[in-house]
């Protein structure tokens, strides 16, 4: 079979789960993003509950595998009476895990911002919330920017792995394709060129072009 | 801590200081950075501490401005407690909430300026007035332009600080810190970071507020001879305790301890 013929076979079928893999992915940094700045704020707070719960979650996500994470919510998660679809299933997974990680990058961009900064601010009278909000974290936000555009790579190509709970998403078809056809290099070299694609020439230029929006903005080029 | 329960719960009378420290002692760890610190500012008065490096003087305006807790002893501002506040007749140390509003008598700046990078020199000066004192836009606008055409720096108002140079962030840092409306303006070696040529521009502003408002200024400054035009009063500071002090030709002119006369020479030798 040509590549061209194959291309015109299974084409829709890639497409379609490619489509599943965009949505898996915007759901997922959703998740992760949220996740992330929560657990940042958590772990600088001075209540020690709330700083324990965001060291806890941060160790058991970051420490332990995606995949074991996945089933767990997807197999495991039923039989506590938490049934969800595999659907959100998937990306709760993967966002919950990438999120983790996100967490280690709002807290350090927090903490990088100079301390000159806080002093000013707090020399203005403004409360703490106000003082996160107005001044530091549109600041840290530009900190961090760079790895999280690392991290959303790595959060891409972490949604591989909900085809294992059967969402049909790119690599859920190629897997398909691959079983019905027995074209391996076509069936998996299609899904490689697509997460490339994915990740070179639609989320790197997104996060680059937000960084210098975002940089020029603040007149800090 | 209990030792302060007696202290006064406000001050009364005539002649009531702007700033009082009350026996203050600041202490890193072991080390006694200044001990039991008695200072009265009155209102209106331009006091600048000197001192070599360690001797405390930039602790004294970092507790006053509350970055820095105290060990012992009382601050008062306008006669109220500022590190503690009045419960059941007696003074606790003051929770986050009642610091935040004593302190907003207060206003600093700072040694690197510490301008806010995301906004402009405008946004700078109104954002304490708007988020803070919740002042309406179009008032906090109008005064912060008023203060930027004192400073100086009103054709810059719509620049990033990183597009100033560091005599006009210092001014436009001057400006937000006043759009405040303190009672007490602290300047904390806010010539230091400068280059030699820009220095006169800040200084120029500083000699304008002594000149033309009623406002009480404490200093800590280098700079000697400017200490000296437009102080009226300086306090030597060597090792955790007030030296000397003193009208500034006296001070100068005719140091009474050994102490201050080593240090006035070698700050003269060495420039």
């Amino acid at each position: 079979m040509s590549l061209w013929h194959f291309l015109q076979t299974f084409g829709p079928r890639l497409l379609d789960g490619t489509l599943v893999t965009v949505e898996q992915f915007f759901l997922a940094a959703v998740v992760a993003v949220a996740i992330a700045v929560a657990a940042g704020l958590m772990k600088l707070s001075r209540n020690l509950a709330l700083k324990g719960v965001a060291v806890i979650y941060i160790e058991i996500f970051r420490g332990t595998s995606l995949l074991v994470q996945l089933y767990w919510i997807f197999f495991v998660l039923p039989l506590f009476g938490i049934t969800l679809p595999k659907f959100a299933a998937g990306f709760m997974a993967v966002g919950m895990n990438l999120g983790a990680y996100g967490a280690e990058l709002v807290r350090g961009a927090i903490q990088a911002v100079p301390r000159g900064q806080w002093e000013a601010a707090y020399a203005l009278s403004m409360s703490p919330a106000r003082r996160m909000r107005r001044i530091i974290l549109p600041q840290a936000l530009l900190i961090m920017l760079p790895p999280w555009g690392n991290l959303l790579i790595e959060l891409l190509k972490g949604t591989a792995l909900v085809a294992l709970i059967s969402v049909t998403d790119l690599m859920f078809q190629s897997k398909q394709i691959n079983a019905s056809t027995y074209l391996s290099a076509q069936s998996f070299g299609a899904a490689l060129v697509i997460y490339y694609i994915l990740a070179r020439f639609l989320l790197t230029p997104a996060m680059r072009w937000l960084e210098t929006t975002l940089r020029r903005r603040q007149e800090r080029s | 801590m209990d030792e302060t329960a007696d202290y006064p719960l406000e001050l009364t009378g005539e002649d009531v200081p702007m700033v009082r420290f009350l026996n203050v002692t600041k202490r890193y760890g072991p080390l006694t950075v200044l001990d039991k610190l008695n200072l009265d500012v009155a209102e209106g008065e331009m006091v600048s501490v000197i001192g070599p490096s360690g001797s405390g003087k930039t602790t004294v305006l970092r507790m006053l401005m509350t970055l820095e807790t105290i060990n012992g002893g009382v601050i008062y501002v306008d006669g109220k407690p500022l590190t503690h506040m009045p419960k059941g007749g007696r003074l606790v140390p003051a929770d986050p909430r009642y610091l935040r509003r004593m302190r907003a008598n207060i206003g600093m700046c700072f040694q690197h300026f510490n301008l806010f990078p995301h906004m402009t020199a405008l946004q700078n000066c109104m954002e304490g007035p708007v988020q803070v004192l919740g002042l309406p836009k179009a008032e906090a606008r109008a005064r912060s332009e008023e203060l930027l055409e004192m400073v100086g720096m009103i054709d810059k108002k719509d620049q990033h600080p990183s597009r100033l140079s560091g005599g006009q962030q210092q001014r436009v840092a001057i400006a937000r810190a006043l759009a405040m409306r303190p009672k007490v303006m602290l300047f904390d070696e806010v010539t230091s970071a400068l280059d030699p040529e820009v220095i006169g521009e800040v200084t120029n502003v500083i000699r304008k507020l002594v000149a033309e408002f009623k406002l009480t200024m404490l200093m800590v400054t280098h700079q000697m001879g400017f200490a000296r035009d437009i102080s009226d009063r300086v306090c030597f500071f060597y090792a955790g305790r007030i030296e000397e002090q003193g009208p500034p030709d006296a001070l100068f002119g005719n140091p009474q301890r050994e102490r201050t006369q080593q240090f006035l020479s070698a700050v003269k030798d060495a420039g």
